[in-house]
């Protein structure tokens, strides 16, 4: 049973980047008409945001973890953790965390290292950097959250190319001997190993000439062996099983009523299977914020990224939240955590 | 497990663009108009929400019409 309870850290702050660069569903020539709106009307995805060659999730985490150092005018040396949540990062080596260290101008004795998850991957951050402050060894930290999916879609794959969009995040995480606990429940399923995956490019299956072969899986959906796959109604299924119950475990274990929370903040998957979970968990509208519309799914900066968007004049004072992230992996994870005066900055627009 | 009549009308409500009268327990649900994967998530959806029911890619493979998909939700739902 992954249920958690940390005491003693805080979220200072969150800062969100995307590239300026704006494409929409309506433009998706490669589909028709009615499917477009259809798409629109069920996935939720009127546009998102696609970086240029140059701009990498590295980057536009780089910019969100620069603001919230700059904004909350911290001393560089006395940021203790970097912890970079990426599937795309800058090269297979070395961790992107590590080059940011030096990017950012952090000190020497900064603990960097990447994680490899996406969908959950800011509720797992939010856990491994709390369970480090907890213990008061280490008092500042920055969770950097972000991907560049875009990258691996294939324009004639229906399934996968609308859905993506890029962004990164940075969330400051102090040491507070007085913070409210946050408690955790986090949980994995490899079975699901094929339902979000890209098959070569790792050690399993190299780089190869078959690799860029664009195969037909079926009518609308063509792509090669290094683009990503996405098996729907196995995600689908997986989301509706999973997601419901994991939050129903940790209000059980928290004691906490869900009426209690303020916002729900979950993954920016897929509008109807977000609707779904909602409904299943019995949750009012108005407590859902959804960025998905304008940004599309943008992987793990989704939940950050929608506090930014969609709650920046919300969490005035004092708000509990509760986040949920679900997906590649199967990975899924959720948190309740208590906003106390948290800055959220503007988002930020790369060119 | 209700009768069909009433399963039609619940999944022709899921589909605001479909006129209803539309579907029966012959139609091959691929040949709605415009069917694409998307719907496909719709009947999961629906499943889920009216009858509890997990429909996964092999039940949606294996059924044809309407009476396959409502046979298969029955069949889960009395194991």
């Amino acid at each position: 049973m992954a249920l958690f309870q940390l005491n003693n850290c805080s979220v200072r702050a969150i800062a969100s980047a995307v590239p300026q660069n704006k494409v929409f569903t309506k433009d998706y020539e490669y589909i028709s008409e009615q499917e477009r709106q259809m798409f629109i009307k069920t996935v939720g995805i009127e546009e998102r945001r696609v970086a240029p060659s140059h701009l990498t999730s590295a980057d536009l985490c780089y910019h969100s973890a620069k603001k919230i150092i700059h904004e909350l005018n911290w001393d560089k040396n006395s940021v203790d953790a970097l912890i970079f949540i990426t599937q795309s990062p800058d090269y297979f080596i070395p961790a992107s965390s590590i080059i940011l260290q030096h990017r950012l101008g952090l000190s020497k004795n900064t603990i960097a290292f990447d994680i490899n998850l996406g969908c959950s991957g800011y509720v797992y951050g939010l856990f491994v950097l709390g369970s480090m402050l907890q213990t008061g060894q280490i008092k500042r930290a920055i969770l950097l959250a972000g991907d560049k999916s875009t990258l691996s879609t294939c324009y004639k794959d229906k399934s996968t190319y609308p859905l993506f969009g890029d962004a990164g995040s940075a969330t400051a995480l102090e040491y507070h001997p007085h913070a409210s606990s946050i408690y955790f429940n986090l949980q994995t399923d490899g079975s699901g190993e094929e339902a979000i995956k890209i098959p070569h490019g790792g050690s399993r299956y190299h780089i190869q000439p078959d690799t860029f072969e664009e195969i037909e899986i079926e009518p609308g959906i063509i792509r090669s062996k290094r683009h990503l796959q996405l098996l729907g109604s196995d995600i689908f299924n997986f989301a509706l099983r999973e997601v419901a119950p994991n939050a129903e475990e940790l209000f059980k274990f928290s004691s906490v009523n869900k009426n209690e929370i303020d916002y729900f903040v979950f993954h920016q998957a897929n509008l109807l299977m977000n609707e779904s979970v909602r409904k299943k968990m019995k949750i009012p509208a108005e407590k859902v914020p959804y960025s998905i519309r304008k940004l599309g799914n943008t992987s793990s900066a989704s939940i950050p990224l929608t506090i930014v968007t969609e709650l920046k004049d919300k969490l005035n004072g004092n708000k509990k939240l509760f986040l949920s992230g679900f997906g590649v992996g199967f990975s899924w994870a959720s948190c309740i955590v208590d906003f106390n005066s948290v800055t959220i900055f503007n988002l930020i627009e790369m060119d | 497990m209700i009768p069909i009549q009433e399963f039609i009308q619940l999944l022709e409500n899921e589909f605001d663009d479909l006129p209803k009268g539309t579907l029966k327990p012959e139609t091959n649900y691929r040949e709605i108009p415009n069917w694409s994967s998307m719907h496909a998530l719709i009947i999961i959806a629906f499943a889920d929400a009216n009858f509890n029911v997990e429909l996964n890619a092999n039940d949606l493979r294996k059924a044809q019409t309407i009476q396959d998909l409502y046979e298969i939700i029955k069949s889960k739902l009395q194991s």
